[in-house]
Formats: C-alpha cells, structure tokens, sequence
C-alpha cells in the first residue's frame, strides 16, 4: 500500500527487474535503473550491450519476458497505446521515409496519437507541427522532399517529427550518427535547449563518450545487457569503468571547457 | 477517329498532371465543429480531371466497337432512348462492359495501393505476389467442380486470403522483409499459376474452354450482375480502405515508429490485408485474374501527389478505373476485329513498367 503511494508521486522512468530477449537469448538482463524526470540522460556502451533493447522496452515497442517499466510511477504495460504514445516518443536508429514524401507531411504523421479519424488535424495538430517546424529550423524546408535533404536536415526532419508528437519523455537511438560533427553539436545543443526550456526528459543512446558526458547530466553504463554504472558523469566515469564497458585502456581528463570527463583512449586491451 | 483522339486525350491529361506533380504542397485545414481534415488542393484537382477522363473513356467504350453505330445514336441509345434500333449492341454489351471495367479498374488499384503500402516495397502487390492467382485457383477450382457461379466471389476471397496469410506467414521473422515478402510471394504464385495450368489440362475441353478465357482476364461478356458485385464489394471494402488510409501513413514509417506512434501494427497489417484481398478477390470472380493494374496504378498516383492518403486513394481509384477501360479499348481495336483480353494488354504495358521499377528500386543491390 505505502509503495503504491511512493509510485503515485514519483516522477521519470522506473525500470524494475526487466528482462528482455528475442526468442530465447536474453538481450536485458535484470536491469533495474531510474532515470529522473527533466533531465538529460544518455545510455552509453560497446556495440550490442542492450542499449537500443533498452530504449525498446522503454518505448514499449518490444515487450519484457518478465519486469516491469514504471512511467510517472504507472505501469506501462497498463497504458494503451496511444495514451502512452502521447507521453513517451522514440526515435529509431536511422528511420527510413517512404518515397517522396515531404518534410511536412512527415512531421504531420508524428500527430498520429492525439488524432481521431473525423478529428484529423485540429488547430492544435497544427500548433504542434508548426512548433516542431519551428524548433528543428524547418520551416524554408517544409514542403521540399527529404531525399532532397541532406544528412543533418534529414536527421532535423525525424527530430521534427518526434517533437510534433509532443510527448514529455523522448528516447533518441543515437541522433547523431552519420552526422559530421558540426551537425552532431548542432542535434545536441537543440536537444539540450529542448530539455532546459520544456523540461522535456531526454534518454539518448550515445557514441561518443564525450559528448555523452558534455550534454548528459545523468549516465547509464552498460555492458553485457547489464548496467553497470549510473549517475552523474563526473562521479560515473572513471578508467575502470572504461575498462568494464568498453575494455579500453584509458585516460580520463577534464574538459577544459565545460570540466566534464574527457576520455582519452591508450590502447586497446582486447587488441593487444 | 474517337480513338485517336482519345488516346490523345489521355496522354495529355498525365503529362499536364505530371507537370504539378511531386512533393507534396502544404494542404488545408478544414474545420467544422468538432470534425477537422486535411486537403489538398492539387489532389482535389487530379481527381477532377481524373473524372473528366473517366467521363471521356466511359462515352467512348459507347461509342468505340465493331459494330459501326454512329457515335450520336449510341449516345442517345445508351441514355434516353433504351429501345433504339441499337439497344442490344449499346446496353447490353458495350455499356455494361465499359462500367464494369471502370469498376473492376478502381478495385485492383485500390488493392495495390493497400498492399504496396504495407511494406517498403513497390513490388508488394497482389498481382505480383500470388493473391490474384489464389483467387483465381480457388475460383477456377469452383469453376470446374461444377459449383454455382454465384459461389466465385466468395472462393476467390478464400484463396485471396489464403494467399496473403501464407505469403505473410511465411516471410515473418521478428518482423517482415520486404525483400522476403516478394520473393516468396514471387514463389507462391508460380506455385499457384502451376495448379492453374494443371487444372486446365486436367478437366475436359469443354469445361475448360470458359474458363482459360476468364483466366486471361477478359471484360467480353461482361454483364450489369458483374457491376452490382462489384459495387457491392466497393461500398464495404473502400469505406473501410479510407479508414485505414490514415494508419497506413504511419505504418509507412516503419513497424518500430509505428507502433511508438501508438499504432497497433499487427491489427492494422491484417486489416489491410484483409481489405486488400477482398478488392482483389472480386475483380477476379468477374473478370478474371488482371494483371499490372495493382503494380501500375499506384505508383504513378504517388509520383503525381509524393504522398499518402484518403485523398490519394481516391485518385488512384479514379486512374485504375481510366487505365483498365483504356486498356481494354486498346484490345477490342489494336487488331480489330480480332479481339485481345484486357489483360493482355494491361501487362503488355505493365511488363516494360515492372522493369523500370526493378531497375530503380534495386538500384543498391
């Protein structure tokens, strides 16, 4: 009883005893984590640790073998679809569009939960889609097709997409592959705009260690389908950690800019 | 003369639509009370032209054919004066056979349109992978068992979805590959083109003879029954295709988008294939199994308008329903008197046009 009140006030992602597989191979492996409303976290990790299952099963697009996901201290499990899809949005790694389409009509889509078939775009439908027009720097390019775009437009046109959704949860499967790094910031100093104007809570999947520890203001660590380390960058990442997740020899600095941790790779221990 | 003309006409009217075709424009918000929608103009205007040319070719199937009627008197016979002197030729072959291509033209495209639109594919559609032929196999099994002719639709439904539910069992694997899904459809209507053969070869000559006719797909003969199946299958299957329109947008995105979108992706593929089928289904218990249409059709609709909806449906209804009539124009006069089946000439077009896509699509490979 007093457990089920704590859950009513809590707020952010509640992960509890999950497993997760495809078949009979398990993906996720007991995780248990919490990732707090509002804030920007970023789940980092060698290829195949779970992340992308992670976001998945946040996402509810892949159901739990057992475990539960707490969303605002709601199972949600217990939601229907399009109640939860107003809440928590995902974005696949490297979405494919169908052929032609515009950058407006793919942002539209994005409105799919909050629409009903004789209530099919509303004036806040289109609020929504200007917004995310808006935010994504868009609007020149709403009515040009998104083959015609370039990488980081075509990456802007997903964002916009998910942002016309308009949920308080967004769970990004690596937002900046195939971006130069110039793009790359550019994806991230938005999303990092996003979170601190809206309080929207951010739940990426990162590459880059260090723009992970730059943006992230809480850092999930996995390895193996396990987590390994979560909090706070600066207190998180250490050479051992490095070491678990990664099997990487390094050297952890200080950013001279922002005084977050900057890892800087020795040599490769599975390698040698 | 009217001929020429017509196929004039109709050259025209694509290239001026592909003149204002590609990405979609911005569409308008229309609001009333509680309802709202989308609209776009330039789709509003396709399909007005569409009609027109619907129009244009339904007047011209009156007046087009062997037996020479001035074109003014099959006008007036086929519309005021229905006990003319040209009464039998104008209402009971031509006219008839006109409306039910028209009809049998907009179901298959529909149908293509549901089917392509499944997956990220442009070759998934029910002519290419074995719907059609398991309509057709299980209506000519009907056929050749003695079963009644009313009996058609339904079996060819049957084996239309028999087909689908096979194709799509059998290319699931934690999710659908398109590139899969064709090729085992490719398979399975070879599979299902076999028995067709088999059973034509196996059943005596007598039997067999109506039946390789229809099994060519061919609108002689066509009857005002055929019509009232057809329209009986569109006023439940199109309805509930604009329904789906809308959740078809968002299953485009892809499975994993889709359903973080809120949709319930299997519901929502099974309910298409379903429609899909049925569409299918009845244009082959008419007409036979016609090919390319399904391919053809929807294709140009998207490179005209570069999006989905109701809206698009609708206009690639309105251009299979004028490319089937054109197409079956085309057989009665290319060697007049002698006659071709409609879909000898849909796939003589559609033949060249399944390469083109081949080349584009698999480009990367």
């Amino acid at each position: 009883m007093r457990s089920d009140q704590r859950r009513c006030d809590e707020r952010g992602l509640r992960v509890d005893e999950l497993n997760v597989g495809y078949g009979a191979s398990l993906v996720l492996k007991q995780i248990n984590l919490e990732i707090p409303a509002g804030a920007i976290t970023a789940v980092v990790g060698a290829n195949a640790s779970g992340k992308s299952t992670l976001l998945r099963a946040l996402a509810r697009t892949l159901r739990p073998q057992s475990g539960v996901v707490y969303l605002d201290g709601v199972d949600v499990a217990s939601l229907p679809a399009r109640s939860l899809a107003k809440r928590i949005a995902l974005l696949p790694q490297s979405p494919r569009a169908p052929e032609g389409i515009s950058v407006g009509d793919l942002v539209r889509r994005g409105r799919y939960p909050h629409q009903r078939f004789l209530r099919q775009y509303t004036s806040a439908d289109e609020r929504a889609v200007q917004r995310a027009l808006e935010l994504a720097d868009l609007v020149e390019l709403s009515e040009r097709p998104i083959d015609q775009l370039s990488g980081g437009q075509r990456q802007r046109a997903w964002l916009a997409m998910v942002l016309a959704q308009d949920a308080a949860t967004m769970l990004l499967d690596e937002p900046t592959t195939y971006l130069d790094i110039a793009h790359q910031v550019e994806m991230l100093d938005l999303l990092a705009e996003l979170n601190a104007r809206d309080g929207t809570t951010v739940v990426m999947v990162l590459h880059d260690l260090n723009q992970a520890c730059r943006y992230a203001t809480n850092l999930v660590a996995m390895a193996n389908g396990r987590v390994v380390a979560t909090g706070a960058p600066t207190s998180v990442v250490t050479d051992d950690l490095i070491l678990t997740v990664f099997g990487l020899e390094a050297l952890i600095l200080e950013d001279p800019l922002t005084r977050t941790p900057l890892c800087v790779p020795r040599k490769n221990v599975r390698i040698s | 003369m009217p001929f020429t003309l017509g196929t004039a006409a109709f050259v025209l009217l694509i290239l001026l639509m592909r003149k204002h075709s590609g990405a979609a424009p911005r569409p308008i918000a229309l609001r009333y009370g509680g309802f709202s929608g989308l609209v776009q103009v330039r789709i509003c205007w396709f399909c007005g032209v569409s009609v027109l040319l619907c129009v244009a070719l339904l007047t011209l199937g009156l007046v087009v054919g062997d037996f020479p009627i001035p074109a003014g008197r099959a006008l007036v016979t086929a519309f005021w004066d229905r006990g003319g002197e040209y009464d039998f030729v104008v209402n009971s072959l031509r006219f008839p056979r006109v409306v039910v291509a028209l009809l049998a033209g907009a179901c298959l495209a529909v149908s293509g349109a549901l089917f392509q639109s499944l997956v990220d594919n442009p070759l998934v559609s029910p002519d290419i992978i074995g719907i059609n032929s398991g309509a057709a196999a299980a209506a000519m099994t009907i056929l050749l068992l003695g079963g009644h002719v009313g009996l058609l639709p339904i079996a060819a439904f049957v084996g239309a979805l028999a087909a689908a539910s096979v194709v799509f069992t059998l290319s699931w694997r934690r999710g659908i590959n398109s590139a899969r899904l064709v090729l085992i459809g490719i398979g399975l209507n070879a599979l299902l083109v076999a028995l067709i053969a088999f059973l034509l070869v196996t059943f005596p000559i007598e039997q067999v003879s109506a039946a390789t006719t229809w099994q060519a797909g061919t609108l002689a003969g066509a009857t005002w029954r055929n019509a009232v199946v057809l329209v009986i299958g569109m006023v439940v299957l199109f309805p509930a295709a604009a329904v789906l329109a809308r959740q078809l947008r968002v299953l485009q995105l892809g499975d994993e988008l889709a359903s973080s979108l809120g949709l319930n992706v299997e519901r929502c593929r099974v309910a298409a294939i379903i429609v899909g089928s049925g569409l299918a289904a009845i244009v082959v218990a008419v007409v036979g199994p016609l090919g390319f249409v399904a391919l053809l059709v929807p294709h140009v609709a998207r490179a005209l308008t570069g999006t989905f909806s109701a809206g698009v449906l609708v206009l690639t209804a309105l251009l299979g329903a004028a490319m089937l009539v054109s197409a079956d124009l085309v057989a009665q006069r290319l060697f007049a008197p002698t006659v071709l089946p409609a879909g000898i000439v849909t796939a003589a077009l559609g033949g060249p046009f399944l390469l083109v896509i081949l080349r584009r699509y698999y480009r990367a490979f």
